[in-house]
């Protein structure tokens, strides 16, 4: 259970999520501080921590498109907010699955900010508006990606049975 | 059942005769590309090797290239100290395709890999840079990927859940009319499909017009297909893609040629007649957002860009300088040109382009991605308008959320110079 924190547009590029004035800082431990520096009040919200854990942010079409950029995952990452958008640009998504971000494919949801939204299996339930919605299921392969609690541990895992070998 | 191109491909890199749409495979990597941010990309490969007891090392020096351009030279304590700790790295790990900030070997990356031959026809390409989709131009599967993903690919040499994509074949035919260039058409193309038409498919394309065009037109157009969400653009090579490895590139050894089958299926088959296309622009704050200059034309401008790795070739100065030859640029217009590659400055000086554009006003930066994305020179002014030869216009691309950027052609973004506002080359310059 969570409930939606802000609700986006279609089209939010990665220079939205992460302004590429800051590009030069790379450490996923130093990138949270400048999460939609140009969208002041979502970025207030997020950085002053004025949510819950696990809540939601809601986006249409096509999120995270633009620049490859890994940032836009990682300044979202230092939060635990879940996304949901409507498709994701697929970079972006690649990297979310790479890094651990919760994202979620939802072409249908409607949601509006301060909706109480549950994920169960592959449906999301918006308990304040009384309607379901179907997810996109990650591909296994990325599943497993995401089971193995991202890139990092899963290449270092395959590395040592390759060469155990 | 004919396979397309990018199918052929992947099929060759994992060992295999046929693969199917959908399939997911973990192909060879021929060529692994990062800029500055390979410094987040060594913290991540480091990380992969932590309490595993092995020495770190890059699983084939040869196929990795690090190319220094987006913030050259370094703009802040920040950057000078990543591009440090990647020039160590470099040399610890025996990495030869590295160019560094002199004008004997820098430019921007989607230049420095075809122009020194590190793509041939075939090859798998991946890179941590959107815009890697450029390098299909010369007949390689080529995309953008992250920096964890780019770790995992300097641990283990091929790259993870690759699905095989389905693939868009666009055939273009007709002849240009004058002042009507490459960019134009892949903008149309952009605003034809939108930001998220070819998502997660790859454009394969075809016709007369694409045949006619040298390799850099078709870099400009493979550059752009991300902006319509593509995987990445691809052109079947042929004698252009021969002639541009062989003389451009300096290629000696053999070069394989892999075309798409002629019976290969496609998704989706468009084609496009260029005959009447006007010169295209995209307007603010989307790149699918474009119009025919008609619509256009008048808009005031502060500053223009000429360059980056859509338009900084030489082809794209010398449009541009044709243009200017013996003008001068508006009085309160700024002109900013950024080569792509040192190797194209330097010829552009010994062709007297460079010349024709100062002496217009403009001012000349060292090659590299400068203005494009927002963090080094030329920033915008809160309420200025940019016209810019550069495939972003994002709102903050130019390092201002309060600013607005056109995109378009060198031709256009030449013309308006003179103006000071947006002017269609065909009506006089
Ligand atoms: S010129 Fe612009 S788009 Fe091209 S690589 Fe550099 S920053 Fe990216």
């Amino acid at each position: 259970m969570g409930k939606v924190i802000y609700v986006l547009g279609d089209d939010i590029s990665t220079d939205i999520i992460y302004p590429g004035r800051y590009m030069a800082t790379v450490l996923p431990s130093e990138t949270p501080k400048y999460v939609f520096d140009d969208i002041e009040e979502l970025h207030e919200i997020l950085v002053k921590g004025k949510f819950q854990p696990g809540d939601f942010i809601v986006a249409g079409k096509n999120f995270g498109c633009g620049s490859s950029r890994e940032q836009a995952v990682s300044t979202l990452r230092g939060y635990d907010v879940r996304i949901i958008a409507k498709n994701f640009a697929r970079i972006f998504l690649q990297n979310s699955i790479n890094l651990g971000l919760p994202t979620f494919i939802c072409p249908e949801i409607e949601a509006e900010i301060g909706d109480e939204l549950e994920i169960i299996d592959d449906r999301v339930i918006n308990k304040t508006k009384n309607k379901e919605f179907k997810l996109q299921l990650h591909h296994k392969s990325r599943q497993a990606i995401i089971d193995a609690g991202g890139l990092i541990p899963y290449t270092r895992m395959l590395l040592l049975q390759e060469r155990i070998k | 059942m004919g396979q397309t191109l990018v199918q052929k491909i992947l099929a060759r890199a994992t060992g295999r005769s046929f693969v199917s749409v959908g399939d997911i495979l973990e192909p060879a990597v021929d060529l692994a590309m990062s800029h500055e941010n390979a410094a987040l990309v060594i913290n991540q490969f480091l990380e992969i090797y932590k309490g595993t007891g092995l020495e770190p090392k890059v699983w084939d020096p040869d196929k990795i290239a690090i190319i220094f351009d987006h913030r050259v030279p370094a703009e802040s304590a920040k950057t000078a100290t990543n591009q440090k700790i990647v020039r160590d790295f470099v040399a610890n790990q025996g990495i030869k395709k590295f160019h560094d900030i002199r004008t004997d070997e820098m430019g921007i990356c989607h230049q420095i890999l075809p122009e020194n031959g590190y793509i041939r026809p075939g090859y798998v390409v991946v890179g941590t840079d959107s815009h890697t989709t450029s390098h299909g131009a010369l007949g390689a599967f080529s995309f953008g990927i992250g920096a964890t993903e780019m770790a995992s690919v300097w641990t283990l040499g091929r790259i993870l859940n690759v699905q095989v994509p389905e693939t868009i074949k666009i055939t273009v035919d007709g002849k240009f009319q004058k002042f009507v260039e490459p960019k134009d058409l892949i903008l149309y193309i952009v605003g034809l499909l939108g930001a998220e038409g070819a998502n997660f498919k790859v454009i394969e394309f075809h016709g007369e017009t694409i045949r006619n065009l040298s390799t850099s037109g078709r870099l400009t157009i493979c550059n752009m297909t991300v902006e319509a969400g593509a995987t990445s653009g691809i052109v079947p090579p042929d004698e252009e893609t021969i002639r541009y490895l062989r003389e451009v590139a300096n290629v000696q050894d053999e070069i394989e040629i892999i075309c798409p089958d002629e019976d290969a299926k496609y998704e989706r088959e468009i084609k496009i007649d260029v005959t009447n296309l006007e010169p295209q622009i995209a307007c603010p704050h989307t790149v699918d957002n474009v119009k025919p200059i008609s619509e256009v034309a008048g808009v005031k401008i502060n500053q223009i860009v000429l360059g980056s790795c859509t338009n900084g070739r030489l082809e794209d100065l010398e449009a541009a300088a044709k243009i200017l030859k013996g003008k001068k640029i508006a009085k309160g217009v700024r002109m900013l040109v950024f080569p792509a590659s040192g190797r194209i400055l330097k010829e552009a000086i010994r062709r007297g382009y460079i010349l024709d554009l100062m002496e217009a006003g403009a001012v000349v930066v060292n090659p590299g991605c400068g203005p494009c994305l927002g963090v080094h020179q030329g920033a915008l002014g809160d309420g200025e308008i940019a016209l810019s030869t550069t495939n972003r216009n994002f709102k903050g691309r130019m390092g201002n959320p309060n600013s607005e950027v056109y995109l378009c052609s060198p031709s256009v973004a030449a013309v308006s110079a003179i103006h000071g506002v947006i002017t269609d080359p065909r009506n006089g310059g």
